[in-house]
């Protein structure tokens, strides 16, 4: 559990009540630091992929710091509201324009929070990106408008567009090195339950690592804006064991011909295999 | 130094030159007034905003439910297109730097006029047609652009957005363009060239000098979008592969380009507003603006800050230095907030009167909050991953923007008096601000939740998520509330025609625009008071309560 502390330790104040207010933001933090599997989720999902688990932990703790600063702020706002309506049509209030020392605590703190909220950006971001040497490797291909998951050193290739869905289908456990394209505008593959999306790029192969923790069917699609049929650019992530993936590249072996023939086909014939799952039963009103 | 006047004088024979010129429709075309010229443009961007709101209602109604068929997903495509861009390109902008900077800026500082009057005319004429030019595309074979309104390369390229929707869109922004570089320059000229004696640099009031940082900020930023709108259409009709990969180009650069001018815009939009509420809540709370200088120099580093965080919206690429551009944006945090504390420490202790430019403030204040905090996440690269593209990014901007249109409609009800000499209703005003505040809550926070369930933008259906319906539908009912508060805005108006004189100084100002008549003569002032602090006319008017200085704490001055 890598919930970073948001703790905003900053700058001494002066007044009593300022270190009273300080301490109780601090406590919840604490708490729920503490309680470890309890943290809530604050509207994201634990993911299933290694590097997603991580993105989620770090979207608690930016969740535990935004719900403290924002409390406190909407607090603050709510007593001025509150205490110090005006009462007669001529009363003026003592003219205070400067308060300097205040105004270096609130300037001091945000830059202390915002050095901790980097920091554990840094820690998982160098998770997320990290590119280990991998056994596994699928190039995907995204174009307008559908996508195409080739297993270099095998002669698998799926191929879906529009109205028929393809799978990926990956081994868990272990790292699976994703090389992805695009043959004509800019995509994303985004996988909701991976945490993670990534443009396919027109001449930019983008390189990056999934480690699946779960096997199961996830869904995906595309969400970078690419024409007409965007909102019908979907595939499904099919997350097996090494040796159901194994036989699953075997049986392309026989076959290559066939396979490079019509790729589409080939897909559709996986349709009916045992490990690929079956299509999702939604209709596309593509008009 | 100037001199500082002891008491108001007359300000020569300016001061009693009536207005000969034309009147009616002429007067309206001919005109070089920066008045009229901001009235034209507070008129024309609230037009804009009716109509970009029409769109997002069509697109709310679509996404009632999973298999919507009231629009093809082509129209879908340019409907969200043309709603993101006259919302940014043809209202917010225009509406900040254009209707109110125009209207409010040469009067706070005590100038007849802007510097260049006729460039201003031409900034009006040319933001006038660019939106029609922009606009024009619906009429087209081929449909308005509908690429999005970030136009990125190469979809936006002649092979797959071959119709001239595009190519209207691409010369309409240009237009718009250079209405917004012309009045910066405009800006800066009379912000530096034309204050009124003993208005120092310090003595501005908050507005004008977050207007003066914007124009700077659209000097820098605004060119190097016309550069890439000219190269996109040299793409797609000179043959050019600037953004094309068949030819050496590189589709990337484009968003390089858009975004280098992109998130300095967001920015340019929300300087000015920032502006605005400062003002707002400090003569509401009968107080000066706390921490008046800290506020300027904390809108000097967001500027500064700005122009180094555009690849933000690149994380998702691959091909930015992650690191950089997080710490970057995450530091746009601390001058941000700076900002909203003083905010808080100007009501702190004040004497609040919650009238309808009030209740607005206040609402920007929590709106943009929510839009602050969650902006927070976003500059974090594995947050971003997965969220980018998907409804937590357009929740994200909503709450930005839409707590902008509730400071808008704080400057409206605020200045408005100012320059019609008419106040509008407050009975209506208010209930305007509960269907504008509680709508845009109830719009924002299904479409947070929606986002982070994996909803993506732009979809012109749903049909694998279903259960997507519910809280689509709750974001419709949010869309509904904040169509009736601009339909309240425009009843208001026709109630209120005429109906309540504004005085001088309805709300007793602070700033100069209040020392003069409502609407002001035609070069502004009769006379002048002295300009001793930024705020003249309160000092004018409340001599025995000028603003503590710094040695005097809250402590000290208590009561």
């Amino acid at each position: 559990m890598d919930s970073p502390a948001l703790s905003p330790q900053g700058a001494p104040t002066r007044s009593r009540r300022w270190r009273r207010l300080r301490r109780a933001a601090v406590l919840p933090v604490a708490a729920l630091a503490l309680s470890g599997c309890t943290v809530p989720s604050f509207g994201a999902h634990p993911a299933d992929t290694t590097t997603g688990q991580s993105s989620y932990h770090l979207w608690q703790g930016f969740s535990i710091g935004a719900a403290i600063i924002g409390t406190l702020v909407i607090l603050l706002l709510a007593w001025a509201i509150l205490r110090y309506r005006r009462r007669s049509a001529d009363a003026i209030p003592a003219q205070v324009q400067y308060h300097i020392p205040l105004e270096i605590t609130y300037t001091v703190i945000p830059i202390l929070i915002v050095i901790g909220l980097f920091a554990a950006t840094l820690v998982v971001e160098n998770k997320v990106v990290a590119n280990p040497k991998t056994d596994v490797t699928i190039n995907v291909n995204a174009f307008q408008w559908g996508w195409k998951f080739s297993y270099p050193g095998s002669s698998a290739v799926v191929v879906g567009q529009t109205t028929q869905d393809p799978t990926m289908v990956m081994p868990v456990g272990t790292d699976v090195h994703i090389n992805l394209t695009s043959t004509d505008v800019v995509h994303g593959f985004y996988v909701r339950a991976f945490n993670f999306s990534r443009y396919a790029l027109p001449g930019v192969v983008n390189q990056f690592t999934l480690h699946a923790v779960n096997t199961g069917t996830f869904f995906g699609q595309c969400t970078q804006l690419c024409g007409l049929y965007h909102s019908l650019m979907f595939f499904n992530v099919k997350v097996v064991t090494m040796s159901q993936y194994r036989s699953w590249l075997n049986s392309f072996s026989g076959s290559s011909a066939a396979t490079a023939a019509s790729a589409a086909n080939t897909a559709q014939s996986q349709q009916t295999s045992s490990i690929v799952p079956s299509k999702p039963t939604a209709s596309h009103g593509a008009n | 130094m100037t001199d500082v006047l002891e008491h108001p004088v007359a300000v020569g024979d300016h001061g009693h030159h009536e207005d000969h010129g034309p009147r009616g429709v002429l007067k309206w075309l001919t005109t070089t007034d920066h008045k009229v010229i901001g009235l034209s443009y507070t008129v024309t961007a609230v037009i804009m905003l009716v109509i970009g709101g029409l769109f997002a209602e069509i697109i709310r109604a679509q996404l009632a439910s999973p298999n919507g068929t009231l629009v093809s997903l082509a129209q879908y495509n340019e409907l969200f297109t043309m709603h993101g861009s006259v919302m940014i390109y043809l209202f917010a902008g225009p509406f900040a730097f254009g209707a109110l900077a125009n209207i409010v800026v040469p009067i706070q500082i005590g100038a007849p006029d802007m510097a260049f009057p006729r460039l201003n005319a031409l900034s009006y004429w040319l933001y006038l047609t660019g939106s029609i030019t922009m606009l024009s595309g619906f009429f087209t074979a081929g449909g308005a652009a509908n690429f999005g309104w970030v136009g990125y390369a190469p979809l936006s390229n002649s092979i797959n957005t071959p119709g001239a929707g595009a190519d209207l869109w691409i010369g309409g922004l240009l237009l718009t363009g250079f209405s917004a570089i012309f009045t910066g320059v405009n800006l800066v000229a009379t912000i530096f060239y034309l204050r009124a004696p003993g208005m120092t640099m310090f003595r501005m009031p908050i507005f004008t000098w977050n207007l003066l940082v914007t124009a700077l900020l659209i000097l820098l930023a605004f060119p190097v979008l016309t550069a890439g709108l000219i190269m996109l259409y040299a793409d797609r009709h000179f043959g050019t592969h600037i953004f094309s990969v068949a030819g050496g180009g590189v589709p990337v650069l484009w968003q390089h380009i858009f975004w280098f001018w992109g998130h300095p815009e967001v920015y340019i939009l929300a300087l000015p507003f920032f502006g605005m509420v400062t003002e707002i809540i400090a003569v509401f709370s009968r107080k000066p603006v706390f921490g008046y200088k800290g506020m300027v120099f904390a809108t000097l580093t967001i500027a500064a800050l700005s122009l180094g965080v555009w690849a933000h919206h690149m994380f998702t690429t691959g091909v930015v230095l992650l690191p950089f551009f997080s710490i970057m944006s995450l530091l746009i945090a601390v001058p941000t907030g700076i900002k909203i504390f003083n905010w808080i420490g100007t009501m702190w202790r004040g004497e609040i009167w919650f009238s309808t430019a009030m209740l607005m403030a206040i609402g920007f204040l929590v709106t943009f909050l929510i839009g602050g905090l969650t902006g927070i996440y976003l500059a974090s690269p594995p947050l971003d991953f997965f969220t980018h593209d998907t409804y937590f990014v357009v929740a994200h901007f909503h709450s930005v923007v839409m707590a902008l249109v509730l400071a808008g409609m704080a400057g409206l009800y605020y200045w408005g008096p100012k320059i019609t000499g008419y106040l509008l209703n407050e009975t209506i005003g208010k209930i305007q601000f509960w269907f504008l505040f509680v709508g845009t809550q109830v719009f924002t926070f299904p479409i947070y939740l929606l986002g982070l369930r994996g909803m993506p933008r732009r979809m012109a259906i749903y049909p694998h998520d279903p259960q997507w319906k519910f809280l689509n539908d709750v974001a419709t009912v949010g869309a509904i509330l904040i169509g009736v508060s601009t339909i309240l805005f425009v009843v208001n108006i026709i109630v209120s025609w005429k109906k309540y004189p504004a005085g001088d100084n309805p709300w007793d100002g602070h700033t100069l625009e209040w020392f003069t008549t409502s609407p002001p003569p035609h070069h502004n002032f009769y006379r002048l008071p002295p300009i001793r602090s930024e705020r003249p006319t309160w000092d004018y008017n409340h001599p025995e309560h000028t603003a503590l200085g710094h040695g005097d704490h809250a402590k000290d001055a208590a009561r």
